[in-house]
């Protein structure tokens, strides 16, 4: 019972480095089995398999639509004050609430607001920008933005114990398996 | 025969085989960190920085004398700078198309060619907006096209297809923008893995945001470069029929049409499709980047141009119907001032550019000679320049009354804010290819087959 407390201090999780993604996903469904719930993959590549078996919930399109409704109401409400309330104008006896006009800036604002939603969202949620990560300590991991595939297990996970989480990975098809140590 | 052609298509991959995962990258990489500049780069740079000082020259000439150093008139009041923001505008219209449209369509041969066709959007919207902004005169106080709370409580006209102009030109920019950064955030991590020298390894590594390919990650960025798509595809249509509805709401004869905005939208498609075959043919010839950019773009790009070429010579056909079919005598006396009035050489070049020239795509042989289509594509770049030249000169020098018309002609500062804006794209579009990867990284192991099979099916 001692020994994952005496871990967690200096210990950030376990590094597996494979060659294939099959191999990865292997490794998940294998550290599953073995009581595992807290990891994260690295891949040069998006696969939808790896976030699908690592089970990854994503609010993102949720905020996206927040962000495009704002962007409408924002559009469309800054004309009908412009030209209803704050500095109503006849032109041409045409109606205050010329709403048809407004539909050009209101499309552009929800647009913009949607876009940037979707970008500083995605940027958010996924905690960057972080210029440093105890994963880019790792020796060889750089291989991670070209041709390898890597499976951490997390410190945080409450069944984690680094030797147990060793042996697990060093069980599957890894060409190497290190400790990370905890900045 | 049919079939045998079919088939030929098919096996021309968007790949050459034999690539892996890291072959890819490596070969992408290569250019921007270890490979030496090719002399090409020096002298190619040499003569857009010229121009980049053409430009600025134009414009300090024009700040300094006012906007009467001008050829512009009061019944041409748009001329050179309108016909060169709605040229670049349009050129800007591909990039968009190719990186969002044929994304929502799965059209996995755009993988290659998007990157730098994104820059290429990014740069030219660059370039459009220096005319407009000079042409309200008085630049330092273009802010007043900006709602903002101000002492006089005043409002810009919301009602005016000038100031939503305004809005999707900068929603467009900025989108744009978003979208070339958020494809380049991943294959950023990759240079700064990659980099030698600690300088580029800090400088690509603050691009990349400490982007390390976690797969929680990977799965918010694909639901937010899609959503990107979707919303930049109905955005790249609303920007230029923003545009033409800037000619189309005005009652000059020439511009009061309804065809205008899909006219104009296609219109943009075409000559956007023309710049990027103009500049990914010399591109993949100097770079050596055959098996990425593989004779099946060029036939693929070769064929939108014929398919948007063709909606445009309708939409030619359909303004020369109307004024005929409307019985207007303001509308006939258009068209026969634009074939036979003072600027008929430019619209009788502008018919052999656009609805002769491109008619040679229907040759599989004229498809697959990559000459032939640098060729054609030039032809159709000067083609589209013409027709806006027709649009906004001829329609404005000669509208309802003969005591208000009067004649254009530019003046040199006219000539090197143009010449100069060519300068300015290609300068930036220089050093984009010295300093990023034109090609997505990312996106192109995701075709490499070894990647294919780790992806398998996509549960989307």
């Amino acid at each position: 019972m001692s020994a994952p407390h005496k871990h967690a201090h200096r210990c950030f999780g376990v590094l597996a480095e494979y060659t294939s993604g099959e191999a990865l996903l292997e490794a998940i469904e294998r550290s599953k089995q073995d009581g595992f719930t807290k990891m994260e993959a690295y891949t040069p590549l998006p696969m939808h398999e790896v976030s699908h078996a690592l089970g990854h919930e994503n609010d993102l399109p949720k905020y996206v639509l927040g962000g495009g409704i704002l962007g409408a109401v924002t559009g469309f409400g800054m004309q009908y004050f412009a030209a209803v309330i704050h500095y109503p104008i006849n032109v041409g006896g045409k109606p205050l609430n010329s709403w048809p006009a407004f539909i050009p800036i209101t499309f552009e604002l929800t647009i913009l607001f949607a876009a940037l939603t979707a970008v500083l969202g995605m940027l958010a949620l996924n905690g960057l920008p972080r210029p440093h990560h105890p994963v880019f300590g790792v020796p060889g991991f750089e291989l991670a933005s070209r041709d390898r595939f890597f499976l951490m297990l997390l410190h945080y996970d409450p069944r984690f114990d680094a030797d147990r989480a060793l042996a697990t990975l060093r069980a599957t098809r890894a060409n190497t398996v290190q400790e990370v140590p905890h900045p | 025969m049919t079939q045998g052609t079919r088939q030929d298509e098919r096996t021309s991959e968007v790949i050459a085989p034999g690539h892996t995962l890291s072959t890819v990258t490596d070969k992408i990489t290569k250019i921007v960190l270890t490979r030496s500049t090719p002399l090409g780069w020096y002298l190619g740079f040499a003569v857009a920085f010229l121009l980049v000082m053409v430009l600025l020259a134009s414009l300090a000439g024009l700040l300094w004398k006012g906007i009467g150093a001008w050829g512009e008139n009061v019944p041409v009041g748009w001329a050179f700078d309108i016909v060169n923001f709605v040229w670049w505008i349009g050129i800007g219209h591909a990039g968009t198309l190719i990186s969002a449209i044929l994304l929502l369509f799965r059209q996995e041969w755009r993988t290659s060619i998007n990157r730098f066709a994104e820059a290429m959007t990014l740069f030219a919207v660059a370039c459009a907006g220096i005319f407009p902004l000079f042409h309200v005169g008085r630049p330092w106080l273009a802010y007043w096209l900006v709602p903002y709370p101000n002492t006089m409580a005043l409002w810009p006209q919301f009602r005016s297809p000038l100031l939503w102009d305004v809005f999707a030109v900068s929603t467009y920019g900025t989108v744009s923008a978003l979208f070339w950064y958020v494809g380049l955030i991943p294959d950023l991590a990759t240079l700064r893995d990659r980099a030698k020298s600690r300088p580029w390894k800090i400088l690509y590594g603050i691009g990349a945001m400490g982007w390390r390919g976690a797969a929680r990650h990977w799965e918010r960025y694909e639901t937010a470069y899609l959503l990107l798509a979707g919303l930049a595809t109905p955005l790249v249509v609303s920007v230029h029929t923003v545009v033409s509805l800037d000619f189309a709401v005005g009652i000059i004869p020439g511009w009061h049409a309804t065809i205008f905005p899909p006219y104009f939208v296609a219109g943009a498609i075409y000559s956007g499709f023309a710049m990027v075959l103009t500049l990914a043919i010399p591109l993949r010839k100097i770079y050596g980047l055959q098996d990425f950019i593989t004779l099946r773009h060029l036939q693929n790009m070769a064929k939108i141009v014929l398919a948007t070429g063709m909606i445009v010579v309708y939409g030619y056909a359909m303004e020369a119907f109307f004024a005929w079919y409307s019985a207007n005598p303001y509308e006939e006396a258009m068209l026969a001032n634009r074939m036979h009035g003072p600027y008929g050489w430019a619209y009788w070049c502008l018919l052999a550019c656009n609805a002769i020239t491109p008619q040679f795509l229907w040759f599989k042989k004229v498809r697959s000679s990559v000459v032939a289509l640098f060729v054609i594509a030039l032809i159709v770049n000067v083609g589209m320049w013409l027709e806006r030249f027709v649009i906004v000169v001829t329609s404005l020098a000669r509208d309802f009354l003969p005591s208000s018309w009067d004649t254009y002609s530019p003046t040199r500062y006219e000539i090197g804010l143009y010449v100069g804006s060519l300068g300015l794209f290609l300068a930036l579009l220089f050093l984009f290819i010295r300093f990023l990867p034109m090609i997505s990284i990312f996106e192109m192991r995701t075709l490499v087959p070894a990647g294919e099979e780790r992806r398998a099916e996509e549960p989307r």
